[in-house]
């Protein structure tokens, strides 16, 4: 199975290193050629005006939505799950509307605001650490979202369909509980 | 190193891996804030000077004000980061009040404190300082410094400094990497830094922060020589706003940013761009018109 992760800018390298370490061989995608053969894409950290702006120029803005369609997996971490969201708030900005979500940008604060939680998970005992940086809030999950970790009773990682979305970083713990439950949904697709 | 550990060095590490593979602007008022957001910047450097007019009109560069500074975070989205004094702890403290997203301890401005950087884990923002060689960056590592960049020479529009610098720091990290333990004590001795953390870079073979580039770099392929010489982002100054046209050259350097091993795609950003800043020859600057050699 082929993962592919966007490598326009972020943290997409520290996804690579958590997936490797599940035995799967990543290729970054930087052009739509890339996306070719793909089952699973991943949307890394990052800054997602930046992201938003190459998805546009560089032509991956529909193409990444075919391949949600055809049944292709997603991942988006942090900036990723703001572009997949449907809705982006403070500032309103464009989306590739992936997710049934409404998502607020920068919703803790600042940097300063930014830190090491834990929370409950339906995808395996005991708590998941989660790191937040600069981290949005889901504000609204669709009715066929189901949410799959919640901190401070807001939800934090979110399934819609064969899309996932996390406001933390997974890829930046030693924890591959993310990761795996995102391969498992490319190869069954739940 | 202990304080690797911490929850609060991997959020700080943590915001600077979200910064890779993106260029991050230097801006002194709204207006251009804006223009590097529009442009694809991962965040902004706000100061009141640009390093190249620091140079030409001297003085005693200090931190931006709070007001310009805040005017930029209320009008971008994107990370800001704010200059101080090296060792100038009260400046940081200031900017850290004021809930900047990362501090730059910066040889640009006129040095607080010669012998003494700010002990940085005093703080929760993150600090990035810059780096002639692997024995500066780890020193400043071993401070509290979440990320390392090349000092190059700020304001010269010439990229020379910039990859003698990198290149320093490369390949001092590849001899690390060959060395037997007992070697490494004595690399240690030579190169002035803590042996834990000269151990982990043998061991990881990179710094245990992220390693971006700045001092010097005007055009797209500047940015693909340092990225491809193995800096993980870039830090554009007096480039992109000393230049004849700043929104193209600044779209233009973050594609060659993203895209350095694609020459095809770096020749489609160097095309129509407008006169890149005039430059030095760093060659001829006398030894006290450098800024590199602030810090040690």
């Amino acid at each position: 199975m082929k993962v592919g992760i966007l490598a326009l800018q972020g943290d997409f390298e520290a996804h690579a290193k958590m997936l490797a370490r599940l035995g799967v061989e990543p290729r970054f995608v930087r052009t739509v050629a890339e996306l070719t053969g793909l089952a699973a894409l991943v949307l890394p950290g990052g800054e997602s005006t930046t992201h938003l702006k190459f998805l546009r120029e560089e032509g991956l803005w529909d193409p990444i939505r075919q391949f949600a369609e055809s049944g292709g997996a997603l991942l988006g971490t942090c900036a990723g799950a703001i572009l997949l969201a449907r809705e982006v708030k403070n500032p309103s900005q464009e989306s590739l509307g992936l997710a049934d979500l409404t998502v607020v940008r920068n919703a803790y604060g600042r940097q300063l605001a930014s830190e090491i939680r834990f929370g409950p998970t339906k995808l395996r005992a005991g708590p998941l650490q989660m790191v937040f940086i600069r981290a949005p809030i889901i504000e609204r999950v669709g009715p066929g979202v189901e949410v799959l970790a919640e901190c401070d009773g807001r939800p934090v990682l979110v399934r819609d369909g064969r899309v996932l979305a996390a406001t933390f970083h997974p890829e930046l713990t030693d924890d591959p509980t993310v990761h795996e439950a995102f391969l498992k949904l490319a190869r069954n697709g739940s | 190193m202990n304080f690797m550990e911490s929850n609060t060095w991997r959020v700080k590490v943590g915001l600077a891996e979200m910064l890779k593979g993106g260029v991050i602007m230097d801006v002194t008022n709204v207006e251009q804030a804006q223009i590097a957001e529009r442009a694809g910047a991962c965040a902004v450097m706000a100061l009141e000077r640009v390093p190249a007019d620091i140079r030409k009109e001297g003085g005693v560069a200090r931190m931006a004000s709070p007001k310009i500074i805040r005017e930029i975070m209320a009008a971008v989205s994107i990370p800001v980061m704010a200059k101080v004094r090296i060792g100038h702890f009260a400046e940081a403290q200031v900017l850290e009040a004021l809930e900047v997203d990362f501090i730059d301890e910066s040889e640009v401005l006129t040095p607080a404190d010669e012998p003494h950087h700010i002990w940085k884990h005093d703080f929760k923002v993150p600090f990035v300082c810059g780096a002639r060689n692997l024995g500066e960056a780890l020193r400043r590592i071993a401070e509290g410094a979440a990320m390392i960049r090349t000092k190059g020479e700020a304001g010269s529009g010439n990229i020379v400094e910039a990859v003698r610098h990198l290149r320093a720091i490369t390949s001092e990290i590849q001899r690390l990497t060959t060395l037997r333990h007992e070697a490494l004590v004595h690399a240690a001795k030579e190169l002035q830094a803590p042996l834990e953390l000269v151990e982990w870079v043998a061991r990881n073979g990179r710094l245990p922060v992220p390693n971006f580039s700045a001092g010097g770099i005007a055009t797209p392929a500047d940015a693909a020589l340092v990225m491809q010489l193995g800096a993980e982002a870039v830090f554009v100054g007096s480039g992109i706003f000393k230049s004849e046209d700043p929104e193209l050259r600044a779209r233009a350097i973050v594609k060659a940013t993203t895209h350095y091993n694609n020459p095809k795609v770096v020749l489609e950003a160097s095309e129509e761009l407008g006169e890149a800043m005039k430059g030095l020859d760093v060659r001829q600057l006398e030894e006290k018109e450098l800024l590199q050699t602030r810090g040690w």
